[in-house]
This record gives structure tokens, sequence and C-alpha cells, in this order.
């Protein structure tokens, strides 16, 4: 089982709630805008408290209402790919990449994967967007995760970024046998990247 | 333009007292502004309004406060008297005095640098691995740096600038609590004083200016978000 997840939370008026448990591979969680897809995603690094449920991830409880266990973000292990990138705007590529590599051995390597190479001594502001959706993918990586959140990850993508990202995201799921739980509004992109769909 | 060696002690003694009351008032600010800007707490409201009390309420009125305070029959006042620190007549004073006037200007500076920081930035860091401190003093504090800096700066500029707590609750000590506006003022009290008046208030100016000048440089790089160190 990779994801176990059940949670329920008010946002406001509004009540955002989903269950699912699925296998390895890629799971998508697949609605319209506003549906709080996003929300599920925050739950599940940590960002956001639900109300009440549970998120297990691989087996590990990360949060569990009713047993009081809310591991802290920074111990879940999660590689969060935010739909906008939030690279640090003080801080290089390089060191953007760095900031939570367990091994910053492992930069050359991920750089080459995701093509990022040539801006690692660059500011964040002067990338364009997809240029800064693969530097966080690469940050996210470099932080050797447990497993990855994907939040509209093809968005803002022209059709050649967007199919190195696919390749990219495809090989961390064989490759690095990460489950992944991705967020997308897009039927075509839901069909053609997931084991598993989970409409909201 | 040539300032006498009187006038030099007078300036040296000012940049003393604003640069200590600076010194000493930074942390605090900070902690005042870091709880109004992310703190939910009940008496937010009223905290608020406290910290910027010596913005408002005359000079004098705080100056008088202080020496009710830190007098030697003051609580305050006894308890330093038991580790042998005295603050009246002393240039210390004056400093307590600078830092508690420049207080509320800092604090709305650092407040809105604060508050202008993106927190999915912070969310971001957490979920690479960063506990709160390291996010903190890797994300937070270095995107509010500059308004930090210019509410550091600006607080200065109105420290080196204070008359009526001083000469109230210090009093006007040459060589002690006479700092420039004081002895501006009392220059102008004796006949012939004039010549040094204009220069100490050449000095006055020139120094306010540049620290507006510098204040308002680093609100703007706080603004763009750029990095300063």
């Amino acid at each position: 089982m990779s994801f176990d997840v059940a949670v329920q939370r008010l946002r406001g008026e509004v009540k955002v709630g989903v269950a699912f448990q699925s296998g390895p591979g890629i799971t998508v969680l697949f609605g319209p805008s506003g549906v709080g897809k996003t929300s599920v995603l925050d739950m599940v690094a940590g960002l956001l408290r639900p109300d009440r449920g549970h998120v297990r991830v691989g087996g590990e409880t990360l949060f569990d209402e009713r047993a009081a266990i809310d591991v802290p973000p920074e111990r879940r292990g999660a590689g969060y790919v935010f739909q906008e990138p939030r690279l640090f705007p003080h801080r290089r590529v390089r060191a953007n990449l760095l900031y939570g590599a367990r091994d910053a051995g492992d930069l050359e390597r991920t750089a080459t994967l995701l093509d990022i190479v040539h801006l690692l001594d660059r500011w964040p502001r002067s990338l364009s967007g997809g240029e800064a959706k693969r530097v966080a993918i690469g940050r996210a990586l470099l932080s050797r995760p447990r497993f990855l959140l994907l939040d509209e990850p093809l968005v803002s993508l022209d059709a050649d970024r967007a199919g190195e990202v696919v390749r990219a995201v495809e090989r961390c799921r064989d490759e690095l046998d990460l489950p992944i739980l991705l967020v997308t509004h897009d039927p075509v992109e839901a069909e053609r990247l997931g084991n598993r769909i989970v409409r909201l | 333009m040539l300032l006498g060696p009187e006038e030099w002690a007078v300036v040296r003694l000012t940049l003393l007292v604003g640069g200590t009351a600076v010194a000493a008032m930074l942390p605090i600010a900070f902690a005042f502004a870091w709880l109004l800007a992310r703190g939910r707490f009940p008496g937010r409201v009223l905290l608020d309004a406290i910290v910027h009390l010596p913005l408002v309420v005359p000079p004098v009125v705080t100056g008088w406060v202080l020496l009710l305070a830190f007098g030697p029959d003051g609580p305050l006042g006894r308890v330093l008297a038991a580790f042998g620190i005295e603050l009246l007549f002393r240039w210390t004073g004056a400093a307590v005095a600078a830092a508690v006037m420049a207080l509320p200007l800092a604090v709305r500076a650092m407040r809105l640098s604060i508050e202008a920081v993106d927190r999915r930035l912070e969310g971001a860091a957490r979920t690479l691995g960063a506990g709160p401190w390291r996010v903190f003093a890797t994300v937070t504090l270095p995107l509010s740096l500059p308004g930090v800096l210019a509410g550091a700066v600006l607080g200065f500029a109105r420290a080196v600038g204070e008359f009526g707590a001083t000469i109230t609750f210090v009093s006007s000590v040459p060589g002690q609590t006479e700092t420039l506006p004081l002895a501006i003022y009392a220059a102008l009290q004796r006949p012939g004083g004039e010549a040094m008046a204009w220069r100490l208030a050449a000095v006055s100016v020139a120094l306010s200016l540049a620290a507006l000048i510098l204040s308002e440089w680093l609100a703007r790089l706080a603004g763009r978000g750029a990095r300063v160190l």
C-alpha cells in the first residue's frame, strides 16, 4: 500500500474531504479547480492539519487524529513540487537545489536529468516558468524524498518540456520506486499518467 | 565644517547613546514585530497600541514614566540598583530614553517586512526537511532583513534626535546626557551660543538625512525581495 489517505477539513464554509488507498506507481487526484485537490496534498505533506482522518504512506502513519499522531512536515519525507515553483528568491538555483539535499554529490546527476545544469548560477527571478518548474522538481528530488507530491506539474510548460517532465516523473516512479501523488485538472494527463485515478 | 573639541564630544556622545539605544532596542523591537505580524492571541490590538504609545504621547510624559520606573524608588530602579546599575544622570539612562522613543518606528518597519515574507516559501522549506528554527534563519530572516535594517536605521535617526523624554528622565548633564538636541537647546539659551547651535544643527540635519536615505533604500530592497547579505 503506497497511499492510505482519509482526510476531512472545513475550509471556510466548504468541506474538503477524500478517502482513497492506492498501490505503487502514480496516483492521480483528478477534479475541477477549487474542489480542494491542493489542500489534500498540503494535508499529506503536513502543511495543513486535517480536522479528522489519517494519512499513511508506505505503511507509516504520518497523521492520525484519533491516535494524536501528527508528524511535522520536515520529518515526513515528502518531495513536494508546488503548482507555483516557490523557489527561494534570495538563493541562486544551485543553493535552492541544495537546500534540502542529503548528499551534494547528487546535484550533478539530478541537474543533468532535468536539463538545468546551465541554470545553476542564475537567480530564480531570471528563470522562465518551465525552467523554474524543473528546478523545483530537482530541489524536491535532491531531498531524497520517500514519496512525491506533484501539484499540476505540467501547467505552464510547453509540449516539449511537458514531455520531459513526464519522462522524469516516470523515471522517478520506475527507477527510484517512489510512490507519487499527482494533482491535475486535465483528464488527458490523468489518463496518461495515473496507475490509479481518484476523482474529487 | 570645523567643530571644536567640546562639540566633537557632543557628537561622539550622541552617536554612543544612539548606537547603544538601537543595539539594545533591536531584539526587543523584532520580538514585538514578530508577535504583531504572526501572533494570534487575545490582546494583540492592545499590545499594538501600547507599543505605539511613545510615538503619540508627549515625550515629557514618557520621560516622567521612565523616571518613575527607573528612579531610586521605582520598581525597575530598585532592581537595577541591586546590581549596582544607576541610570539617572548617566548616558545609559539617555540611551534607555532614546530606545523607548525609537521602538515604535522600528517595530512598524520590521512588522511590515515580516508580513511581506511569503509564507508559502516557509512551507516549502519545511517539506525540504528544515525545522522551524532553520526556516526562520534561512528563509524568514534573510527575506525580512532589509526591512529590519531599515527599522534599525529609522530608530537610530529617532534616537539621536530625542529631546523631551531624555531631558525629563536624565536631565541635561554635559558629557553624560547632553546629546545633540540638548546641546543645541543649551547653546541657544546662552548669549553668543548661536554659532555653536548652527554647527550642531547642521550635524544633526546631516545625520538624520543620511539615516532617512539609507532606510528608504533598504525598504526598497525589502520590497523587491532582494538579497542584502
